[in-house]
């Protein structure tokens, strides 16, 4: 009898080790069963023109969910990347079209490269008022990030009066043009886009394992209170991941304008949903602590391959949004089960020890 | 044991085993409960009494392990269930809900309704009232219960207990917060009880009631049961002895060492309460070089925000912190860790470890400053090397450092958060409650450990609420009440008396410590 059931329980306990080895591979696994997937019943789908145009769309989802992993390790959540998006593209248009007017007569131009710093610069500002809003005067991220969604999307409505800012060629004699690089550019074949995500993608990873304050970013997520006990500047870890997330999406800002050569002040609408539903896919833990920069971007590319897809399937673009939260849904399942599968496997063993 | 095997058993626990997080809470541990009689539980705090109880009233689930009533095996998925099995459960905690009234809380989930018409509130302030008779509480049934001091509010929590019509009743400490008065209804109602055939199961840490009213004893330690006898076949030193073991407690004060010159003092330290006075009233104290410094108080004495005080969590406190003779200027928690000090929390998991993170993770947290190449870039092997060195230095039992920090005993926690502590590299080791919630073996160990810093030249600064461990641990013992500083004397001329009578000084009302 007791040799049956421990047994048993034996076996339980391997069963569920495999399984917590699948689940723990499961991004993994939703990648390349969308790729098997629509390489069989999409056509075209495995071209490389097709290709090229997929990573650049799951490229600027990458982008905004890197910024937005962090944010979610510490705890927090960052809604206001989508009006970023749509508020620094209208900066970067408008630096080139009209330049800044300054009061004596003069209007100032900048060359492209100029322009980009600028607007990153104003990515960075915004974020930096969320995280000043969260850590000085204690509003939820949530409803901080809802606010400055507001005002950002308002901005960039206001800036051109609801009007898209067409051509930006910029001028010869003014020494602006090239703006299309970003956007159209290829370096060995590849999209200038996807080189920088490469670049900020490997830096974050790097910042998160081999820097001090990215280390920090998953202790305050995992426990506030103990972090701070042991001397990390808890504050200042959260300014950084929210001006981070704005720099984000002011990089993807000035892509989308690159791309289209214009500034709609709408661009960006839903963004943020689609950056959050990355990361999760990517196995972030909403409740902070955990995640990782490789799992984020798998997860985007999951997320721009299944859009994609879809569209190239013909499938109408309602059935489009139903597939897609169905997948996001069917991730956070997945995640859930697999914490208490692995609470369970850790308890049992520790039971059996001791 | 004789004789423990006739009676009539109404629930049997077989083999049940319960891990948590970072603590097994009891292994492999059975008990019979008798019918008619009242079936006493004792253990030391952290022993799984309470563990026990949980599973019972269906609070908690065992990780392994049966239970079975009247020789059918049952399953206790939640409170609900064991409602329906005739199990009532009178918790240590009180758990009334204060903004409604008595005959309310006694009647919550299962009120008497008058059809479609709603709750008939007169018929449940009459039953309520009969209940509260019996109990002869002297409570009107539709008062608040918040407005009830928790001696009545523990009369009205087995009220409601005992109008479940319980087949088995559990009283977690019920005498806790009851007059000696109170306490004498109490055993009436008890026998009452038992007359009727219900089975009650008693946990109490006053072993002379146990004696009074107990027929069957069973004794938990560490998880397990190491005793199981009729009370009238045993006395108070067999408890004891069962709930100790011999091995007793090993506080491990070997070697004297040569204490050095004081290193760390504290001037004037005042934290203000939110509704007037002092939570820490001018408290001014020095701690030499390798010695240990116990502080004693009772419960809210101002430990524990002495310690924050010193540490710069609180931004109204003032008063000075010196560290090798400098004033510190440091605000922050952050500056006065980088100017030597360093504190284990009293909550080791809300204010020690970061869960989400793994062992070796946890032991860096506080220290990756010193492991940097050109200013940012962590040495990951540097960083390694220190944290093995952490582990062996204070022989933590952790196989693969890269494993959850969850994974481990609570002893092993405790000693990671201590090492976090030493990795920042203090002069002056600050430690709140440093045995709270790890058991005994792991205790002896952690003081072990205490003294072997000690040794090496740390100052340390510890408090705690245990008496014993005060005494034993401690070069010189500092006795706080009410947020002052009552007396501080060298180990050699303390007495247990002294220290208790002065823990009470600033009291008004004497309390005893149990």
């Amino acid at each position: 009898m007791t040799t049956a059931t421990q047994t048993a329980a034996g076996n339980s306990l391997s069963t569920g080790a495999a399984l917590l080895t699948l689940m723990k591979l499961r991004t993994f696994i939703a990648l390349f069963a969308v790729i098997i997937f629509f390489s069989i019943f999409a056509p075209n789908f495995l071209s490389t023109a097709n290709m090229i145009l997929m990573s650049k769309h799951a490229t600027q989802n990458a982008f905004l969910a890197i910024g937005m992993t962090f944010v979610i390790i510490t705890g927090g959540i960052d809604l206001s990347v989508g009006s970023i998006v749509g508020l620094c593209g209208m900066i970067a248009g408008g630096l080139i079209m009209y330049g800044v007017a300054l009061p004596f007569g003069y209007t100032v131009y900048f060359n492209v490269f100029e322009v980009a710093v600028i607007v990153m610069a104003a990515g960075i500002v915004i974020g930096a008022v969320n995280g000043l809003l969260i850590t000085r005067l204690n509003v939820a991220p949530f409803i901080a990030t809802l606010g400055t969604l507001y005002v950002a999307r308002g901005m960039a409505l206001l800036y051109s009066d609801g009007q898209t800012l067409p051509h930006l060629t910029g001028r010869e004699d003014l020494g602006n043009q090239g703006f299309s690089y970003l956007g159209s550019g290829t370096i060995l074949g590849l999209p200038v886009s996807v080189w920088i995500l490469i670049v900020v993608a490997l830096g974050a990873a790097y910042f998160a394992r081999f820097v001090p304050l990215g280390r920090h970013i998953f202790a305050v997520g995992g426990n506030e209170r103990a972090s701070r006990m042991s001397g990390i500047r808890v504050n200042r870890v959260k300014m950084f991941v929210y001006m981070f997330s704005g720099f984000c999406a002011a990089i993807v800002g000035l892509v989308i304008s690159s791309e289209l050569m214009a500034s709609h002040p709408a661009t960006g609408t839903n963004l943020e949903l689609n950056a959050i539903a990355a990361a999760v896919l990517g196995g972030t833990s909403m409740s902070g602590g955990r995640g990782t920069i490789g799992g984020t971007i798998i997860g985007a590319f999951v997320i721009g391959i299944l859009s994609d897809g879809l569209v190239m399937m013909g499938v109408s673009s309602f059935w489009q949004m139903v597939i897609k939260g169905l997948v996001i849904i069917v991730a956070v399942v997945v995640d859930q089960a697999q914490r208490r599968l692995q609470q369970r496997v850790t308890l049992m063993q520790m039971a059996k020890a001791g | 044991m004789s004789g423990s095997n006739d009676g009539d058993v109404i629930l049997e626990l077989k083999a049940i085993t319960k891990a948590y997080s970072g603590i097994v809470a009891l292994k492999k541990a059975d008990l019979k409960l008798r019918r008619g009689a009242v079936n006493v539980l004792v253990g030391e705090n952290g022993a799984g009494k309470s563990t026990m109880m949980r599973i019972i009233a269906g609070v908690e689930r065992p990780t392994l392990g049966e239970i079975w009533m009247d020789g059918a095996r049952i399953h206790l998925d939640s409170p609900a269930d064991a409602v329906r099995h005739g199990i009532g459960i009178v918790f240590q905690e009180l758990n009334l809900f204060g903004n409604l009234s008595v005959a309310e809380n006694i009647f919550a989930t299962r009120e008497i309704t008058r059809g479609i018409r709603g709750i008939d509130h007169k018929a449940q302030v009459e039953k309520a009232n009969e209940f509260l008779n019996r109990l002869e509480a002297g409570i009107a049934a539709d008062t608040l219960a918040e407005d009830l001091p928790i001696g009545q509010q523990q009369l009205v929590e087995i009220a409601r207990a005992v109008s479940l019509d319980t087949r088995i009743l559990i009283m977690d400490e019920p005498t806790s917060a009851l007059s000696a008065a109170e306490v004498d209804v109490l055993f009436r109602v008890i026998a009452d009880l038992k007359a009727r055939g219900v089975a009650i199961v008693y946990i109490s840490h006053r072993l002379e009631e146990l004696m009074r009213i107990g027929d069957y004893v069973t004794v938990l330690k560490d998880g397990q049961i190491t005793g199981h006898a009729m009370v009238k076949d045993i006395d108070t030193r067999w408890i004891v002895r069962s709930m100790i073991g011999s091995d007793a407690k090993d506080f491990a004060k070997e070697v004297d060492h040569e204490m050095g010159e004081e290193v760390f003092r504290t001037q004037d330290i005042c934290l203000p309460r939110a509704q007037g006075g002092y939570a820490v009233d001018h408290v001014s104290l020095g701690v030499r070089k390798g010695e240990i410094l116990g502080i004693y108080g009772l419960m809210g004495a101002g430990r524990s925000e002495l310690f924050e005080c010193i540490m710069g969590r609180h931004e109204h406190s003032t008063g000075k912190v010196f560290v090798g003779g400098e004033a510190l200027k440091g605000r922050d928690t952050t500056k006065r860790i980088r100017e030597g000090l360093a504190l284990i929390p009293e909550d080791r998991q809300r204010e020690g470890l970061v869960q989400s993170m793994s062992i070796a993770d946890n032991l860096s947290m506080a220290s990756l400053g010193q492991f940097l190449r050109a200013g940012f870039h962590i040495d990951l092997k540097r960083e390694k090397t220190a944290i093995l060195e952490t582990i062996r230095n204070l022989s933590i039992k952790a196989k693969n450092p890269e494993l959850d920090v969850t994974s481990m005993s609570g002893g092993n926690q405790q000693k990671v958060v201590i090492g976090k502590a030493l990795m920042t590299g203090p002069k002056v080791l600050l430690m709140d409650e440093p045995s709270r919630g790890i058991d005994v073996g792991a205790k002896a160990d952690v003081f072990r450990t205490m003294r072997q810093l000690a040794g090496e030249g740390l100052a340390i600064l510890f408090s705690t609420s245990d008496l014993e461990e005060v005494m034993a641990l401690s070069d010189r013992i500092a006795v706080m009440s009410n947020g002052k500083l009552v007396t501080v004397v060298d180990r050699k001329d303390a007495t247990e008396e002294m220290i208790v009578s002065a823990s009470a000084a600033g009291h008004k009302t004497k309390r005893m410590h149990a």
